[in-house]
């Protein structure tokens, strides 16, 4: 059963090609090529995960066969299944199969459909070869080909002027953490001798320090990237331009998820040395923050909800910075259903109304119930009120921090107490916004007139299906440890982070209540433009990156066209000059070249004679 | 009789030649000057074959040489300054110049490659 594991990759990687060669025209071909091959894929991965979870947590399925040899290095392609594995695997399968589904009638009236369903092909293949590669190398060339996916599908809007470039940035971003990653697997993988990543991780504790906190930093450095953490979180709130399912899909629940991913499959590596791991707090915490306080002022759903992924992502890199991966795998499951059920709901709001800012919005409760009532849910798991599987996950991420808190992990304690108190504070703060998210779409009079036109049930249906993971995970805490092959952990909620934290969310959503009760046309939380603007961050890497750059470019640019063009154009230009001298002495008289003989043969002669 | 006086006489001939073909502008007084030069030669070779006392004379010899040579010459160097006065109705050696560098602004009319006359 288990020896088909390598076909979960390979099903949407033969769709995406094929997909690749339809014609544009063909719609229906290119919806069932790639709702079957996820469909598929997906079955596939539920079957290998009830029967990984299943078995005892020392049997693993560990398969890899030699593509390349570098010198002593060799690049092997296989399968690494564990639980860790099958879990993710099985969320990024049914989000990614959702979404596809969604997308037919989201993108009807869309010429380039075949392309945009192969491309989400191609991108759940990359995803899903990232969860189960065995080496890597073959993991680099999953996280690549999903960078490149993210890049396409974010500019899938051609005609719109902010999309390409959003996609650039997104792009040229995300490389500059990739290079970090890149060198951090070629770090750790020369350091270990090898690129399997069970031999890395077996030889993990016998590496040199340097080495590991190299590798490490350098690790961290591509997974800020990706996960859109501080410095190089700011490609994702632009990113919103793309279509909302593909927000949903990568830019929520599994692409920005995959740097956690990563970290927790490479855990050992971190945990010998904690300078990579205090550094990760340290992000987390900062992003954590920022993402939830840029949040509160947007106006913009996709925006709101795209800083709300940041900040969420925050609490998981916080997860695995006070060691408990466990707790941030959760966090992970659980924010790829709520937060691909919000994003997919917010694509109904936008499909139905065509408007997407707040301002524009209101009333939807009564004409797009299915949406608000999936959105709510959303909504409650994302505010984590109990019993919504977003309280679950992270209170055991709350939970994980008070435990580094009181130094039982080998993270310093002020990284646990950072966490804790950046954690609790954003718990806050991610009430407040979520709350006036859904007070100023779904209550109150519609600010615009707008007649939400009947979305079709192949759209609804995905938001009903993600509901349930929504609402229901957070029942798998006490089984999820083990699952994870982890058994001596537990991810209950401890009564010391989560009363506070329960507290702190009831007492934000009071509060936004009864402003906007006192005013309900008016916005409960005014935007602040340091808050809409994501404390100017944008502006800061524009002056202190992009423009700079600019500039370098520039001078070389003259550099290359005035020194080395100069010299190039400057001989050949000097020649003509000289020969244009030169060229005078040739006057066609006879008489004058005679004459020059003459004086030439009387000079040699001159010189002869006196010698 | 001395050596200097046909030695003398034939470096003022020379001379006179160099000055003719070096300044005049008159093709036919060109070649007339060169056949000054040459015979300016002559007299040097036939005075030095006499002081010599050449038993083979090869000075002689060279002058009869050279007479023939400049015979041919003449022949030869007259054909071509009657065709260019054919050609451009003036044998002044300063207006025969299509060998001239033209300036280095390429224009449409170069006068001094017009098309030759008929």
């Amino acid at each position: 059963m288990t020896g088909w594991a390598w076909l979960v990759p390979t099903l949407p990687f033969v769709a995406a090609v094929v997909g690749f060669l339809l014609p544009q025209r063909a719609r229906r071909a290119a919806a069932v090529l790639a709702v079957s091959a996820l469909g598929l894929a997906t079955l596939l991965t539920v079957a290998l995960a009830v029967v990984t979870v299943r078995e005892p947590s020392g049997r693993r399925v560990d398969t890899a066969t030699t593509i390349a040899r570098f010198g002593a290095l060799h690049v092997q392609a296989g399968i690494r299944l564990d639980g860790l594995a099958a879990v993710v695997a099985v969320a990024v399968c049914v989000v990614a199969l959702l979404v596809q589904i969604y997308s037919v009638p989201y993108l009807h009236g869309d010429d380039s459909y075949p392309r945009y369903a192969a491309e989400v092909s191609l991108f759940s293949a990359a995803m899903l070869d990232v969860v189960f590669a065995s080496d890597l190398i073959m993991l680099l060339v999953g996280w690549e080909v999903m960078g490149i996916c993210s890049y396409l599908l974010i500019g899938h809007y051609r005609e719109l002027p902010e999309a390409g470039p959003a996609a650039v940035k997104a792009f040229l971003v995300t490389r500059v953490g990739d290079i970090g990653f890149l060198l951090g697997v070629l770090v750790l993988g020369i350091g270990a001798g090898s690129f399997r990543i069970g031999v890395v991780l077996d030889r993990a504790a016998n590496l040199p320090a340097g080495t590991l906190v190299a590798a490490g930093l350098l690790l961290l450095l591509g997974v800020a990237g990706k996960s859109a953490q501080f410095p190089l979180h700011t490609w994702l709130p632009d990113a919103m331009v793309g279509p909302t399912p593909i927000s949903a899909l990568i830019h929520a629940a599994t692409m920005v998820a995959a740097g956690i991913y990563v970290i927790a499959r490479l855990y050992p590596v971190f945990v010998v040395n904690a300078v990579p791991l205090t550094v990760l707090g340290v992000i987390a915490a900062i992003t954590m923050l920022l993402g939830a306080l840029a949040a509160l002022g947007q106006d913009d759903i996709k925006r709101v909800l795209a800083w709300s992924t940041v900040s969420q992502i925050a609490y998981m890199t916080g997860g695995l910075a006070v060691g408990a991966p466990s707790a941030a795998v959760f966090h992970l499951l659980t924010h790829a259903a709520f937060k691909a059920l919000l994003f997919l709901a917010a694509g109904c709001v936008l499909h139905a109304t065509g408007r997407a800012l707040m301002s524009e919005l209101g009333g939807l409760r009564l004409s797009m119930p299915v949406t608000f009532v999936t959105m709510t849910c959303g909504l409650a798991a994302l505010i984590g009120l109990p019993p919504f599987a977003g309280f679950f996950s992270k209170e055991a991420v709350l939970g994980g921090a008070y435990a580094a808190a009181r130094g039982e992990t080998p993270v310093p304690s002020w990284v646990g107490w950072l966490v804790l108190v950046t954690g609790l504070l954003t718990v806050a703060i991610t009430a407040a916004y979520a709350t006036r998210l859904w007070l100023r779409t779904f209550f109150g009079a519609p600010r615009a007139p707008t007649t939400p036109t009947l979305l079709s049930r192949v759209m609804l249906a995905p938001l009903v299906v993600l509901a349930v993971p929504t609402v229901l995970l957070g029942l798998a805490t006490p089984w999820l440890p083990r699952w994870l092959g982890a058994p001596h952990v537990t991810l209950r909620p401890d009564v010391v982070t989560a009363v506070p934290a329960f507290l702190l969310s009831v007492a934000a959503v009071a509060a936004v209540v009864t402003a906007w009760r006192r005013a309900p046309e008016r916005d409960p939380i005014p935007p602040r433009p340091i808050l809409s603007r994501a404390f100017y961050l944008d502006e800061l890497q524009d002056a202190l990156v992009s423009r700079p750059y600019h500039r370098l470019s520039g001078a070389v640019l003259s550099l290359d066209s005035r020194v080395v063009d100069g010299a190039v154009e400057g001989s050949g230009s000097g020649a003509g000059w000289l020969s244009g001298r030169l060229s005078r002495l040739q006057t066609g008289n006879v008489q004058t070249y005679a004459t020059g003989v003459l004086a030439t043969a009387a000079l040699l002669a001159l010189a002869a004679v006196l010698r | 009789m001395h050596l200097v006086l046909p030695v003398v006489l034939a470096a003022v001939l020379f001379s006179i030649g160099v000055y003719g073909v070096l300044a005049r502008r008159n093709a036919v007084l060109v070649l007339m000057s060169v056949e000054l030069m040459l015979n300016a030669v002559n007299i040097n070779l036939v005075a030095f074959d006499v002081w010599l006392r050449d038993s083979l004379h090869s000075g002689q010899t060279f002058a009869l040489f050279v007479i023939a040579l400049a015979a041919g010459e003449v022949g030869v160097g007259l054909a071509i300054v009657l065709q260019a006065f054919r050609l451009r109705a003036t044998v002044a050696i300063d207006q025969l110049d299509d060998l001239t560098e033209p300036p280095a602004e390429p224009s449409a009319d170069r006068p001094g490659h017009s098309e030759p006359a008929r």
